[in-house]
């Protein structure tokens, strides 16, 4: 039929000038020798300034790491990656860690600047209500260059700040709470990035206090042959509340770069954490060269009773996408959500989901999960449920809905229940459908151009986990799922 | 006005439409009936820019302008309008957001300025009170879990909020109770105008009772077999399609 012909010409012609932050930033840069061995961790580390307890840590990580084996259950198929051929720090120069925001390089904070995340607090002042406000710590390859709204957030009580910071001022926190819910030895890419990891965020909240603003943390991955570890750790004491959102972009490269982060939430009685992602790190072009391998690992812990975290994550980027935000529900009475778009185009391979490990009494959990294919990409949606045998009252409401547009694309749902307690309650639900003809017929029959059309019926399609955003996220994420999807359909 | 030259189409190799004439003048309500399988519902999708067929010779001209090579939407900014037989559903997308984007791209198209929210809900509300729509519905997802008459009438909403110049109504009668069926043709009746031209596909001669055709064409094998005035539905409506359907055996 000439309209499917029509639809592979269109998803042969996409085409990577449709990323728009692919560019480059200039800088002088201070890099670890390549490759990976004791030396290079000690050199992260001096570099970080950090106290004995924590090299150790990581050279016992390293240790632990070389024993293991790179999981291969993904449904993803890449190249062996050669480990000793990355860079695992790179750094802008600088002769000193920058005390205000003068001092950063002006090249960094153009290159913020242009991704339209503004670091000066006062253009983030001018203009924009108060209530709007967003604190942003901007991390730049290995480093976190500049947290904004610090002061403020102190006021409160809130210590929101690059995690290399975190284990130089606040060292109790820090060895209380790192790999508590992440262990050291979890899998091949958390234990690598405990060896390795070099920036991400801390957040504190103490008790009782809800977080006067959002929290922003926003990724950059610049230099060439670098791998990004990112370590973010969060902690709601009891009855506190934050809400948290990730952003991430990387310039257009034909090799591939890595990403391996880890992410850990910790949320104390009556506490609720709400982490929002919007990845867009670079997919590759239309022949799959280049692009990020995004390995993450992303566990929340719900220790206190009653407490909330919720996932909720718009995924449009990397070329591979291997990651499981995660929620334990140890606490009585507490509750994991997870809502996901994750959108693949071109030759992009997601193999992404959840899991909600139900271990404490009346604990509660729901997933929704939106996937929607393109071009020759694959998309798998991965999840596990279960009941542990004290989690009596346990109940999960899953819902997976696959959209596919074309037919060379391809979606799977491989969903994992297991319950060991006889009053555990879980629902599950899935559907598949494609973007059909005639649905696009009928709203062009109206006026709507074709891309109109399919980011009309897309949006109806993601629309209750594009509710679940923020506000001013929300809207940012329609763009970028309507434009990783330009001349996807034919 | 609509004209139609000497149209031949084929969808996987068998031939629907065989050189199909027709004229419709501006102002004109056209009813076009024949039986099952005569090409009806293709000759409506042909007009409207549906793919998925073979157009091996022909012309359809809107005013004079061949508009075969245009894509649908293009063809919707003309002023081109179907009125489905089939609604389709949109999942997720609130009616009233549709409408407005769909209005709104077409009057952008156009070069004219969008319509302001508040205008264009005063306009979509004072159509729906026409057709007894009741807001409510304006706010579920489009088509999503309506009944065929709900569909229908939503379609006869469309045609009122976008004025289109050449509407086509596919079967719009099928799945309708007499009620219903009354207040869509009382909606259609109310668009005719003197620069606005009307195809109106139907099996039976019932909805021509409630909108008063100028003129009938009946189709049999891809063609207009027969043209007349109002009393050629009447005579078909006693007589049946049989005489035609010999036609095609012989």
């Amino acid at each position: 039929m000439p309209a499917v012909q029509d639809t592979i010409d269109r998803v042969k012609a996409i085409d990577v000038d449709q990323y728009k932050y692919g560019f480059e930033t200039i800088l002088e840069m201070e890099k670890a020798p390549k490759g990976l061995n004791e030396d290079v961790i000690r050199f992260i580390s001096a570099k970080k300034d950090e106290p004995e307890w924590m090299l150790e840590w990581r050279l016992e990580a390293y240790r632990r790491w070389l024993t293991m084996q790179e999981p291969s259950w993904a449904r993803v198929s890449y190249p062996k990656i050669d480990f000793n051929d990355l860079y695992y720090y790179a750094a802008p120069k600088m002769n000193e860690a920058p005390k205000s925001l003068d001092e950063v390089d002006p090249e960094i904070l153009k290159a913020y600047e242009k991704l339209g995340i503004p670091l000066r607090e006062q253009e983030i002042l001018a203009g924009v209500e108060p209530k709007n406000r967003v604190a942003v710590d901007a991390v730049f390859d290995s480093v976190s260059v500049a947290t904004t709204f610090k002061k403020e957030l102190a006021e409160a009580g809130v210590i929101f700040c690059s995690i290399s910071e975190a284990i130089r001022e606040h060292p109790e926190l820090v060895k209380k709470y790192l790999a508590s819910v992440v262990p050291v030895s979890d899998n091949f890419y958390a234990t690598l990035n405990s060896a390795v990891f070099t920036d991400g965020s801390f957040v504190y909240i103490p008790p009782g206090v809800r977080c006067p603003m959002e929290l922003s943390t926003y990724f950059r991955i610049n230099e060439k042959n670098t791998g990004q570890f990112e370590r973010t750790l969060i902690i709601a004491d009891k009855g506190s509340y934050v809400s948290y959102l990730e952003g991430c972009t990387a310039p257009q490269r034909d090799e591939n770069q890595l990403h391996a982060a880890v992410v850990e939430l910790v949320a104390l009685d009556d506490a609720e954490i709400k982490y929002s992602t919007v990845q867009n790190w670079y997919p590759g072009d239309s022949e799959g060269k280049g692009g990020i391998y995004n390995f993450v690992t992303k566990r929340g812990d719900c220790r206190g009773k009653n407490s909330i975290i919720t996932w909720t994550q718009v995924e449009t980027g990397s070329a591979i996408t291997w990651k499981y935000p995660s929620c334990i529900l140890r606490g009585d009475g507490s509750r994991g959500e997870f809502y996901s778009i994750a959108v693949s185009n071109g030759r992009q391979q997601i193999d992404s989901g959840t899991k909600m490990i139900h271990l404490g009494k009346n604990t509660t959990s729901r997933i929704i999960s939106k996937g929607i294919s393109a071009g020759q990409s694959e998309n798998t949606y991965r999840g596990l449920v279960s009941a542990h045998r004290k989690a009596s009252g346990a109940r999960n409401f899953t819902n997976c809905d696959s959209l596919l547009i074309g037919d060379r694309c391809g979606a799977h749902t491989v969903p994992y229940i297991e319950s060991k307690n006889a009053s555990a309650v879980f629902e599950h639900e899935a559907t598949t459908s494609k973007i059909s003809e005639d649905q696009l017929f009928y709203c062009m029959q109206r006026g709507l151009d074709e891309e109109e059309a399919v980011a009309l019926i897309v949006n109806g399609f993601v629309k209750d986990v594009l509710q679940k955003l923020p506000m001013e996220f929300a809207v940012e994420a329609q763009k970028l799922i309507s434009i990783s999807l330009e001349g996807s359909v034919g | 006005m609509l004209e139609i030259k000497n149209l031949v189409v084929e969808i996987e190799g068998k031939r629907i439409l065989d050189g199909l004439n027709l004229s419709v003048n501006n102002g004109e309500v056209a009813a076009i009936m024949g039986p099952n399988g005569s090409g009806k519902s293709t000759l409506s999708y042909i007009v409207a820019g549906k793919e998925d067929y073979d157009i091996l010779d022909g012309e359809v001209l809107l005013d004079g302008e061949n508009i075969l090579e245009m894509d649908p939407a293009e063809r919707a900014v003309k002023g081109v309008f179907l009125a489905f037989q089939y609604p389709l559903e949109i999942p997720g997308v609130a009616t009233m957001t549709f409408l407005k984007a769909a209005l709104n791209a077409q009057r952008k198209a156009r070069g004219e300025t969008e319509l302001t929210t508040p205008d264009f809900i005063k306009r979509v509300n004072a159509a729906a009170d026409k057709l007894e729509i009741p807001r409510e519905m304006l706010r579920r997802a489009l088509n999503v879990g309506f009944s065929g008459g709900e569909k229908k009438r939503m379609e006869i909403l469309q045609m009122a909020l976008f004025q289109p110049r050449f509407c086509i109504l596919d079967e719009t009668d099928s799945g309708l109770d007499i009620d219903a069926l009354r207040v869509v043709a009382d909606g259609v009746n109310a668009l005719r105008s003197p620069d606005r031209t009307f195809l109106v596909i139907t099996h039976y001669q019932r909805l021509l009772e409630h909108i008063v055709p100028d003129t009938v064409h009946v189709m049999a094998n891809g063609k207009v077999v027969k043209s007349g005035g109002k009393e050629l539905a009447v005579e078909l409506e006693a007589n049946g399609y049989a005489d035609y359907k010999a036609q095609e055996a012989a």
